[in-house]
């Protein structure tokens, strides 16, 4: 029973469901649901960097907030369509971690995390101060929803609210992305990522440049984050310089702690459980951070491995009991 | 940017340097209790400026509660260093203690949960209003000194750091106990093998450095006004310092907050908007060419 349900490809199964949480004809559960769906690809954008190549970022937050700035910016100020705004945020955002990873890939431990929060930072300054361009602090709201008229011509999900349509091209767009980082880990390029994370020293010794490919990771991670940042400028209809701000680089950092570093999908189903356990509790208590701060210290102490990590040593122990 | 040509006042540029140095002596106070805490037990404390905030609270609590007792300020002043090391004592026996032989990560996320937590106290037991405390008797009024006006407290406070910097390294250099805390930074397991009871060791840096933050809130109380955020902002700032001077180095820390004082200072009077991006862009390149800092050295 058990090894039958580990046997689902539970990936594609959840993000073709997920194409139907409008039909519950909800805006609220919609709502949420885009803000999952987004979230969860940034925290496994993360990932590809925590748990696949071992380079802890205190400042991913930055390349979210250049994508989203740059689709803002491109679709609010100079009407650009969406379908090049949104590839211009990974694109953005690819570029700008090419620049910073130059650098931060030449410290290790607490140095790479230092510098990439120190990057993530003057993003922050930047977008904060640079009223011209950004808004500066009062952040550029109004960003326009994508052109969706086509949709309303759809059998089935044309009754949708434009909202409705905008989650399901999210939708359909981020499991293209997890498809691509699913790909990319399972590729010789994604193993040798997991050797640097194991041995680095012996990855060079058989000949890899270690340097260059933590590189290629962090410039792929920076450009799936710019990707969500670009669609979560528009679900949140409007960009802030909050989203490069360090306390949202370490939000996506809990979020990937309390699914799992371990597995693919554990970031993402830590956005979930993050996300609806917000949802949840800030309906009853302002003291959202408390929560939030018991329980990443329940998970530190009692799960290391996350969610994931602890549901598969539970799926372990019942295979081992039955065999 | 300055007015084209004509140089600016001296009088104003002295003024605004003993204003960076001010504001410099107060980081330092942070700072130097996280670089010793990073230099000793290798951990990155998020919570330090969350310690900061509750000294704040705390002296705030206190000056209240002995509305009329003389001296009260500098009562309240003690009272909560005292009672802000005692809970860094409190936090590191019962919970950071058992991650030391995990990865950073851990280290690095509990402390940022304790910021959760705290800022979430703190918002709990004083609201969100601003707090201020008024300037100890004795001490408000203000010296003249090249035509700048520099209150009597700023004075105190830019004797003081000094004197805390000449204290510590006194303690650090001169004492036994000194010893052990720079032989730990150095190779900690040797110092166990040696028979030095390290894990106390582990405990006693992380109470005084948190004693540090309890008494740079409580001072800083009767200058800025006690808020919630005060904590994110400075533990940014005081990140910024010890990098600049170099983690885990002690006259490192006091340059950097020297340098980041200044740096901020007349970085608003050259970029009035940019004041704040420069000092990010100092720790950045700081890290590119120096990671181990001003007067760091290099982590083995």
């Amino acid at each position: 029973m058990i090894a039958r349900l580990a046997r689902v490809p539970w990936g594609p199964v959840v993000m073709v469901a997920a194409l139907f949480v409008p039909a519950l004809g909800s805006r609220f559960y919609t709502f949420v649901a885009t803000d999952v769906v987004i979230m969860g690809l940034f925290a496994v954008s993360l990932n590809l960097l925590i748990g696949y190549t071992g380079l802890v970022s205190f400042g991913h937050a930055a390349y979210f907030g250049i994508g989203a700035y740059t689709t803002g910016i491109l679709m609010k100020k100079l009407g650009v369509p969406f379908v090049l705004a949104f590839p211009a945020a990974g694109l953005g955002a690819g570029l700008a971690a090419l620049v910073f990873g130059f650098f931060c890939v030449r410290l290790t431990k607490i140095y790479f995390a230092m510098l990439t929060l120190a990057f993530a930072q003057i993003v922050w300054a930047i977008c904060f101060k640079w009223n011209d361009v950004t808004g500066g602090e009062q952040g550029m709201p109004e960003i326009p929803y994508p052109a969706l008229d086509w949709m309303q011509r759809l059998p089935f999900f044309g009754d949708f609210r434009a909202s409705d349509h905008f989650y399901l091209v999210t939708v359909v767009l981020v499991a293209l992305c997890f498809w691509v980082l699913r790909r990319i880990v399972g590729s010789p390029f994604g193993r040798l990522l997991t050797t640097i994370r194991e041995n680095p020293e012996r990855a060079e010794f058989i000949g890899v440049s270690v340097r260059r490919y933590e590189l290629i990771a962090f410039v792929i991670a920076g450009i799936f984050a710019g990707l969500a940042g670009g669609l979560f400028g528009i679900f949140n209809r409007g960009v802030f310089p909050d989203f490069a701000y360090w306390t949202k680089s370490s939000e996506v950092l809990i979020m990937t702690l309390l699914g799992g570093m371990g597995s693919f999908w554990g970031p993402a189903v830590g956005a979930l459980v993050l996300l609806v356990l917000n949802q949840q509790i800030t309906s009853y208590t302002e003291y959202w951070p408390f929560v939030l701060g018991t329980v990443l210290i329940v998970i530190l102490f009692a799960f290391p491995g996350g969610i994931v990590g602890a549901l598969a040593a539970g799926v372990t122990r019942l295979r081992m009991r039955h065999a | 940017m300055v007015s084209s040509g004509a140089l600016p006042d001296p009088s104003f540029l002295f003024a605004q340097a003993l204003s960076g140095l001010t504001a410099a002596m107060f980081l330092f106070l942070i700072a130097a209790g996280l670089s010793l805490i990073f230099g000793v037990l290798r951990v990155l404390n998020f919570s330090h400026g969350s310690f900061y905030m509750l000294g704040a609270y705390l002296a705030y609590q206190v000056v209240q509660w002995a509305a009329t007792t003389p001296g009260r300020f500098w009562w309240a002043t003690i009272g909560a260093a005292l009672g802000i090391a005692a809970l860094g004592g409190v936090v590191e026996r019962l919970l950071l203690r058992h991650l030391y032989a995990k990865e950073e990560l851990y280290q690095l996320l509990f402390t940022y949960a304790l910021v959760l937590i705290l800022g979430d106290v703190a918002k709990k037991l004083w609201g969100t209003g601003q707090l201020s405390v008024s300037r100890p008797p004795g001490l408000t009024g203000a010296v003249e000194l090249f035509g700048t006006r520099l209150p009597y407290y700023n004075l105190f406070i830019l004797l003081l750091g000094p004197a805390i910097a000449l204290a510590f390294w006194i303690v650090l250099h001169r004492t036994r106990t000194g010893r052990f805390i720079r032989a730990a930074a150095l190779d900690r397991e040797m110092l166990g093998a040696l028979g030095v009871n390290v894990t106390g060791l582990y405990t006693g840096v992380f109470v005084i450095g948190s004693f540090l933050a309890g008494l740079g809130g409580a001072l800083v109380t009767p200058v800025k006004t006690i808020v919630p955020g005060m904590d994110v902002e400075i533990i940014v700032e005081a990140f910024i310092v010890v990098v600049i001077g170099g983690l885990g180095s002690f006259w490192g820390t006091f340059l950097g907050s020297i340098v980041y004082g200044q740096v901020l200072s007349f970085g608003i009077l050259i970029f009035p908007r940019f004041s704040i991006f420069s000092v990010f862009a100092l720790m950045a390149m700081m890290l590119i060419v120096r990671p181990w800092g001003l007067l760091g050295r290099p982590l083995r």
